[in-house]
C-alpha cells in the first residue's frame, strides 16, 4: 500500500537517509525503530509532507505522493507533542479535520462524538487541553488524528510521553484500536519494547539506513547484523572467526558453540549473539562453559539480572533468570549455552 | 499560585517579600517622586482657577470640566481618537507580516532583522521626525524627485496624512516587536499540525496563528495607539501649526494659553481615555 522506493535525504554533512526502501501493507501496524538521529522521523515526515526528499519516490496505493502537498495526503501524524490546538476545547481540536473537509455539521458532531467515546473521553469534550492530563492529551491526539479516517496513521513516538504505568495501558489500546478501525499504523519509537509489543513489523534503522526489516519474533531471534543485535534487546556478543558449521572460534575462549545464520567462509571475522536469557549458570566444578565470578545480581519481580565477570571477555556477560536469583555477587560459576540458543553473523554486516 | 504561597513557611514567604521590596524600591521611588506627585498635583489643578499669568489660583470651580464638554475641544480628542486609531491599524496591517516573516528566518538573520527594526531609536526621535519635514517640504526631497518627472509640486506637509505616516513611522517597531515574540512563540508544529488535518496555509493563519497571537496584537496595538493618541511632536513639527491633536491643546494650555487649570483638565480628560482602553486590553488578553 505505502510504497518507499530509494528515498535519500541529507542536511548539509548529514546523511538523514541512504537509499531507503520499504513497502509497508494495507492494515499493517508498522514500525520504524532506531536510535535518536537514525532518520527515522526524517522518514516520517517525507511521507506526512513536511520534508521533501533529495531522492527517491513515495507512494500511496499506487499514487505518488510527493507531488501533493501535506493538506491534500489521506495520511494523518500524531506529532510526539501531539500539537493540540491550545486555544480549542477537545471537541473542536478533534472536529477541525472534519471541518475543513467542510462535511454538514451534523455528520461533524456525531463523528467527534464516536470517536471521544472509542478512546474514552466523552466526558471532557469541553476541556482545554490544559485541563488534561498527559495521557488524555495523547487520547485527544490519537482521536484527532483518526476521526478523518486516514488510509494511513503515522505516529511519532506516541508513547513516550507518558510515564511507565500510562504507556503500558496505552500501548494496549493503540493496539486495541488499531485493530478496531483497521487503518495503517506507522510508529515511530526507539524504544524497541515498544515496537516489538505493538508492531507487526520492525525497520531497525541504524545511520540513515534500513538494516533489518522482519517480524518481531524473527528480529529478536535471528538478527542479521550486528547493530541489530545488540540495539534490538539485551545480548552477549562474542568476537571470533567462523569454523564451519556450529560455532565460532574465540582467541581467547576457543570454540564457543552457536547456529550461523547464514554461510560464512570459515576463518571469516563474526559475531556470536546470545541472549541473557538463554544462557545457563552452572557450578564452578561444571565441565563445559565460561568460568567467571559473579559482579551483580539485580532483581526485577519475575525475572533477575546476573552480570558474571568473564576474564579475557570485555564486557559483563548478562544473565536473566525466573524468579529471584540464587547466586550472590562474588560466587564463582560458570556461563553456557546450546549451540541452538545463539546466533552467529558476519562482524562487519 | 496561590496555594503555591499558601503553602510556604511564613517567614520564608515574609523574607521573600522583603526581598522583593528591597529589590522593588529605588524603582517606586523613582514612580512616586517624579510620577505619582506631580500627576497628584496636576490632577488637582483640575478643580482650580487660573492664575493671571500662569499658575492657578486656589480657589474651587467646575469651569475647567464645563469647556471640556465644549464641542471645540471634544471634537480635537475625536479627532485624535482617530488618528491615533488609523495609525495603529495600518501599524498592525504593515507590521504582522512583517513580524511573520522575521520569526521564520533562520537564527542569524532573525537577529540581523531584529537590530534593524530597532535601529532607528538609536537616533533622536526629534530629528527623525524633523527629517521627515525635508523629505516632505514643498522644495524637498521628494518633491525634487517629482519635479524630474514632471509633476507636482504637492503639499505633502501639514496635513492629516503627513502626522499618521510620521506616527506610523515613529511607533512601528513598537508594533513589530510583542508581535515577533508571540508569533516566535508558536509552536511550529501547531502549523503543521493544521495542514495535516487537511487546512490551507490561509485557514491555518486565520484559526490558529492569529488566535493564538492576539495577546501580541493587543500589546502591540496598545504600545502604538497610547503615545499616538497623546502625541504632540508629531502633529506639530508635521501637522502645521494648528492644534490638531489633545497633546497639542494641553501643550498650547499650559505654554501659550497660561491655562494651566484647563490643560490639567485636558490630561486628565487624555489620560481617561488611555485608562479605559488599557482595562479593555487588559479584559480582552484575559479572554484570549
Amino acid at each position: 500500500m505505502l510504497k518507499i522506493d530509494g528515498v535519500s535525504r541529507r542536511f548539509g554533512d548529514v546523511i538523514a537517509l541512504n537509499d531507503v526502501s520499504l513497502e509497508i501493507g494495507q492494515g499493517e501496524f508498522f514500525a520504524l525503530l532506531g536510535p535518536s538521529g537514525c532518520g527515522k522521523t526524517t522518514l516520517l515526515r517525507i511521507i506526512a509532507g513536511f520534508e521533501t526528499p533529495d531522492a527517491g519516490r513515495v507512494s500511496l496505493d499506487g499514487a505518488d505522493l510527493l507531488s501533493q502537498p501535506p493538506n491534500r495526503r489521506p495520511i494523518s501524524l500524531m506529532f510526539q507533542s501531539y500539537a493540540l490546538f491550545p486555544h480549542m476545547t477537545v471537541a473542536k481540536n478533534v472536529a477541525y479535520g472534519l471541518e475543513r473537509e467542510r462535511l454538514p455539521r451534523q455528520e461533524i458532531k456525531e463523528r467527534v462524538g464516536e470517536v471521544l467515546e472509542t478512546v474514552g473521553l466523552s466526558a471532557h469534550a469541553s476541556r482545554k487541553p490544559a485541563q488534561l492530563s498527559g495521557g488524555q492529551r495523547q487520547r485527544v491526539a490519537l482521536a484527532r488524528s483518526i476521526v478523518k479516517r486516514p488510509r494511513l496513521l503515522l505516529l511519532d513516538e506516541p508513547l513516550s510521553a507518558l510515564d511507565k504505568k500510562v504507556r503500558a495501558d496505552m500501548q494496549l489500546e493503540l493496539k486495541r484500536l488499531q485493530h478496531e478501525v483497521g487503518i495503517t499504523f506507522v510508529v515511530v519509537t526507539h524504544d524497541q519494547e515498544e515496537a516489538m509489543s505493538l508492531a507487526d513489523r520492525i525497520a531497525v534503522f541504524d545511520s540513515g539506513r534500513v538494516r533489518q526489516v522482519d517480524e518481531p519474533i524473527e528480529l529478536y531471534e535471528r538478527p542479521r547484523s550486528p547493530f541489530v543485535a545488540d540495539f534490538v534487546g539485551a545480548n552477549n556478543l562474542f568476537r571470533g572467526e567462523a569454523s564451519g558449521l556450529d560455532g565460532i572460534k574465540s582467541e581467547k575462549f576457543g570454540m564457543l558453540a552457536g547456529t550461523p545464520l547464514t554461510e560464512l567462509a570459515a576463518g571469516a571475522e563474526a559475531l556470536l549473539a546470545v541472549r541473557p536469557e538463554k544462557i545457563e549458570l552452572a557450578d564452578a566444578g561444571a565441565t563445559r562453559g565460561l568460568a567467571g565470578s559473579v559482579l551483580d545480581v539485580s532483581f526485577y519481580g519475575g525475572v533477575s539480572h546476573i552480570s558474571v565477570d568473564v576474564p579475557g571477555h570485555p564486557k559483563p556477560v548478562l544473565v536473566a533468570v525466573q524468579g529471584a536469583g540464587s547466586v550472590r555477587a562474588g560466587a564463582q560459576v560458570k556461563v553456557r549455552w546450546d549451540a541452538k540458543d545463539a546466533v552467529i553473523m558476519a562482524a562487519d554486516q | 499560585m496561590k496555594s503555591e504561597v499558601k503553602t510556604q513557611p511564613v517567614s520564608r514567604s515574609r523574607g521573600r517579600r522583603l526581598g522583593a521590596f528591597v529589590f522593588l524600591s529605588p524603582g517606586l521611588t523613582y514612580l512616586v517622586v517624579f510620577m505619582l506627585v506631580p500627576l497628584a498635583l496636576v490632577m488637582s489643578y483640575t478643580v482650580f482657577q487660573r492664575g493671571r499669568f500662569g499658575g492657578v489660583v486656589y480657589e474651587f470651580t467646575t469651569e475647567n470640566f464645563e469647556r471640556l464638554i465644549d464641542p471645540l475641544y471634544l471634537s480635537v480628542v475625536g479627532e485624535s481618537l482617530k488618528i491615533a486609531a488609523i495609525t495603529t491599524v495600518l501599524a498592525l496591517l504593515i507590521g504582522y507580516p512583517t513580524a511573520y516573516l522575521i520569526a521564520q528566518l533562520p537564527p542569524r538573520w532573525k537577529t540581523m532583522a531584529l537590530v534593524a527594526i530597532v535601529l532607528p531609536f538609536w537616533t533622536s526621535f526629534i530629528i527623525r521626525v524633523y527629517a521627515w519635514t525635508i523629505l516632505l517640504s514643498g522644495p524637498g526631497l521628494l518633491n525634487s524627485a517629482l519635479a524630474k518627472l514632471g509633476l507636482g509640486p504637492f503639499e505633502l506637509l501639514y496635513n492629516q496624512g503627513t502626522i499618521m505616516a510620521g506616527l506610523l513611522y515613529s511607533y512601528l517597531p513598537l508594533m513589530v516587536l510583542p508581535l515577533y515574540a508571540a508569533i516566535e512563540r508558536l509552536d511550529p508544529q501547531l502549523r503543521e499540525a493544521s495542514a495535516n488535518l487537511g487546512a490551507s496555509g490561509f485557514t491555518t493563519f486565520r484559526k490558529v496563528t492569529l488566535p493564538l497571537t492576539v495577546p501580541g496584537v493587543l500589546t502591540g496595538c496598545m504600545f502604538v495607539f497610547v503615545p499616538s493618541f497623546g502625541n504632540f511632536v508629531v502633529p506639530d513639527m508635521l501637522g502645521g501649526n494648528k492644534s490638531i491633536m489633545v497633546g497639542n491643546l494641553i501643550r498650547n494650555q499650559f505654554l501659550s494659553a497660561r491655562d494651566w487649570p484647563f490643560g490639567a483638565t485636558l490630561a486628565l480628560a487624555l489620560i481617561a481615555v488611555l485608562v479605559l482602553l488599557l482595562i479593555a486590553q487588559a479584559w480582552a488578553a484575559r479572554r484570549a
